[in-house]
């Protein structure tokens, strides 16, 4: 070899650039960068958590102590400028507290999902064949049933709280992430750069790690961040049928079955904790289509 | 620095290290008579694939697609052997057969007198694709959208045990080999390259592991006129700097001209005439061989070919003509092609060449046979 190429002048900053490999991610953070909208959406969403993560420094109320005194005030009053609720609880306290189990309860749900469903959906994806198709029939069998139905099935067995509901959304989210990440993965293993990879001795492991995972997981966990908006709604439903976490608990889905029958003396406030669920899930609906652009690397 | 010793473990090693085994295998075996004449690079003998096509409830065989049947060819050193064929001919598939990205049904390929995958003294897959690398038609679709170029073209060195560091200096150093500004061209995505350019990484990537033979599958029939000019330039440039052999497949008879120093006609999966690039552009034997080279454009427009010397699809290979393969679209053909299937032989007086074809057989029974042999 030596006698053939004669290296640049200077290599070492080309290699640099080149070793680095994370240009790739710069690049989706200059698109994202002038994507405003997706900006502001990642705002909202940063502002959220960090009003769950401290809650207790976003309000002077515990939302766990009402009085009949205050039963449902408006919009406005003094004190409590969100209102109260049906038994005299801070509707801002509650929101506040609230937020961490609907949070808590639409993004693990989805995280776990995104890690099992995609390692099995991968996996199947790469390895074809048998193993492939006993992953998929069964996939099959859980898609038979609408996630919903399924989630209330489970928690209608295991019995309702906070961890309950997460295994139920889990579960339910699985298959989905099984589907897309196999058909992704399938798609890829065919094209040549995996048969050249294959063809410059790499095994099944290295081939996976540096050719089909860096192919396939930017659009999986774009997919994965659209759910956690389905995720919120679904765990704030099966709340709402007194399936999720149980009262006195704050959070938005059973807030706002609890709150239902107030409807016709404050709609206002027993509107609000549905405000809330439609804030959140349209911002991380938003938010995985500005990533789902940014991340597009041929654009 | 433990890089360099990286460098010279992947340049040398590879190399010495066959030849290593050489020397121990040619004494007690009975390859020891060829040592003295030309071997081979590669041999291939009786090479052959047929895909099930399965279906149905039960998933049985359905058919089965006979796409390469009893190919046997040999490869010189240094030589370049090109494969020409209609498309669905098994070009492809013979490619992917000697790579070993699919395996063979039967046959055997024989690497520089070590049978490959052999259980003891044989080649090694892994150390086959040391020897032997490909570059595929697709430039785009053969490097990954997700990897800067200078990534892919390390990785190779990088997976057969090359430090990340030194084997992307390897890439770089391939960049400049193939005409591309390594400090330009590195860290570039493959879409934000020509296809002429993509083409050259994907020609860097296969010479990445320092093969002896390179495979090209139809290389440079994706590209414009102008830019598939340059990377043949290029590719017989290298061949010289780096003392290659190349095998290289295409459809287009004059690239294969150019490039080739013997030529192998393939037709349904068999090898129909094999020779010397002149003897068989000059004097094609094969009826399909004529046909094909008769398909050429003439660059005289007074001379133009008005009449299509072929017609038709080549027949599907799921289930071929009995006998000769190519008798369905022969204008020569006879009873006799229809029972026997024609060997591969040299025809008489001419022992560079092969060609598969009764009428080339004294007493095959073919009423030509005679007449072809007696001047």
């Amino acid at each position: 070899m030596a006698d053939v190429a004669v290296l640049p002048a200077d290599p070492a900053s080309a290699f640099k650039r080149a070793q680095q490999g994370k240009s790739y991610w710069r690049r989706v953070w200059e698109r994202l960068r002038d994507d405003k909208v997706t900006l502001a959406v990642i705002g909202v969403l940063v502002m959220l958590l960090v009003m769950v993560v401290f809650a207790p420094w976003f309000t002077v109320h515990d939302p766990y102590t009402g009085s009949v005194l205050r039963r449902l005030k408006p919009v406005g009053t003094p004190g409590h400028w969100l209102g109260t609720d049906e038994v005299g609880r801070d509707l801002w306290a509650r929101m506040v507290f609230g937020g961490r189990l609907s949070l808590l309860a639409g993004v693990v749900p989805v995280f776990l999902a995104l890690l099992i469903g995609g390692f099995l959906g991968v996996a199947a994806g790469y390895a074809g064949g048998l193993v492939n198709s006993a992953i998929m029939r069964l996939t099959d069998v859980l898609y038979a049933f609408p996630s919903i139905l399924l989630a209330i099935a489970i928690t209608g067995i295991l019995g309702s709280g906070l961890q309950n509901t997460i295994l139920a959304l889990t579960i339910s989210f699985i298959p989905p992430i099984i589907r897309i990440s196999e058909s992704l993965t399938t798609q890829v293993r065919h094209l040549d750069f995996v048969e050249a990879a294959r063809a410059s001795g790499a095994g099944p492991l290295t081939i996976m790690r540096y050719h089909i995972l860096n192919n396939v997981l930017g659009p999986i966990l774009v997919y994965a961040t659209s759910l956690i908006s389905i995720c919120i709604i679904l765990a704030a439903g099966l709340s709402f049928l007194g399936l999720g976490v149980t009262p006195p608990s704050a959070e938005w889905g059973l807030m706002l079955n609890n709150l239902r029958q107030a409807l016709w003396v404050s709609p206002l406030v027993a509107a609000l904790p549905g405000v809330m669920i439609f804030i959140t899930s349209m911002c991380f609906n938003l938010m995985s289509d500005g990533l789902r652009q940014a991340m597009d690397v041929r654009l | 620095m433990s890089v360099a010793k990286d460098a010279a473990l992947l340049v040398g090693a590879p190399r010495s290290n066959v030849r290593g085994k050489l020397g121990r295998s040619t004494v007690d075996t009975d390859r020891g008579e060829l040592v003295g004449q030309t071997r081979p690079l590669l041999a291939v003998e009786n090479l052959t694939k047929h895909f099930a096509l399965k279906g149905g409830l039960l998933n049985r065989t359905k058919a089965v697609v006979q796409a390469v049947d009893g190919v046997s060819f040999d490869v010189q050193t240094g030589e370049t052997l090109g494969i020409v064929g209609e498309s669905g001919c098994g070009k492809s598939t013979t490619a992917r057969l000697l790579m070993h990205l699919i395996p063979p049904d039967i046959g055997s390929i024989v690497f520089d007198g070590l049978v490959v995958g052999a259980a003891d003294g044989g080649l090694s897959h892994r150390e086959l694709h040391r020897q032997m690398q490909m570059v595929f038609q697709e430039s785009y679709a053969s490097l990954n959208p997700r990897l800067p170029v200078a990534m892919s073209i390390a990785f190779g060195p990088f997976v057969h045990g090359l430090a990340k560091p030194a084997a992307l200096k390897r890439a770089m150093e391939l960049l400049e080999a193939v005409g591309l500004d390594p400090m330009v061209f590195a860290n570039r995505y493959p879409h934000e390259l020509s296809g002429g350019q993509r083409q050259r990484i994907n020609i860097a990537r296969a010479l990445a592991l320092e093969p002896r033979l390179v495979i090209l599958d139809e290389a440079v029939s994706a590209l414009d006129k102008s830019v598939e000019a340059q990377v043949l330039n290029l590719l017989v440039d290298l061949k010289a700097q780096f003392d290659l052999t190349y095998v290289f497949i295409s459809h287009d008879l004059n690239v294969v001209r150019y490039i080739s120093d013997r030529v192998m006609v393939m037709y349904l999966g068999k090898v129909v005439e094999i020779g010397p690039v002149d003897h068989l552009y000059r004097d094609p034997q094969h009826p399909y061989t004529q046909a094909l080279l008769s398909a050429m454009p003439s660059m005289d427009p007074r001379r133009r070919t008005l009449k299509a010397p072929l017609t038709g699809d080549p027949p599907n290979p799921i289930s071929p003509p009995s006998g000769c393969r190519f008798r369905t679209r022969c204008p020569f053909a006879e009873a006799v092609c229809e029972t026997a299937s024609p060997a591969l032989l040299a025809p008489p007086g001419e022992e560079l060449r092969a060609v598969a074809c009764h009428m080339h057989v004294p007493g095959s029974g073919h009423s030509r046979a005679a007449t072809m042999v007696s001047p």
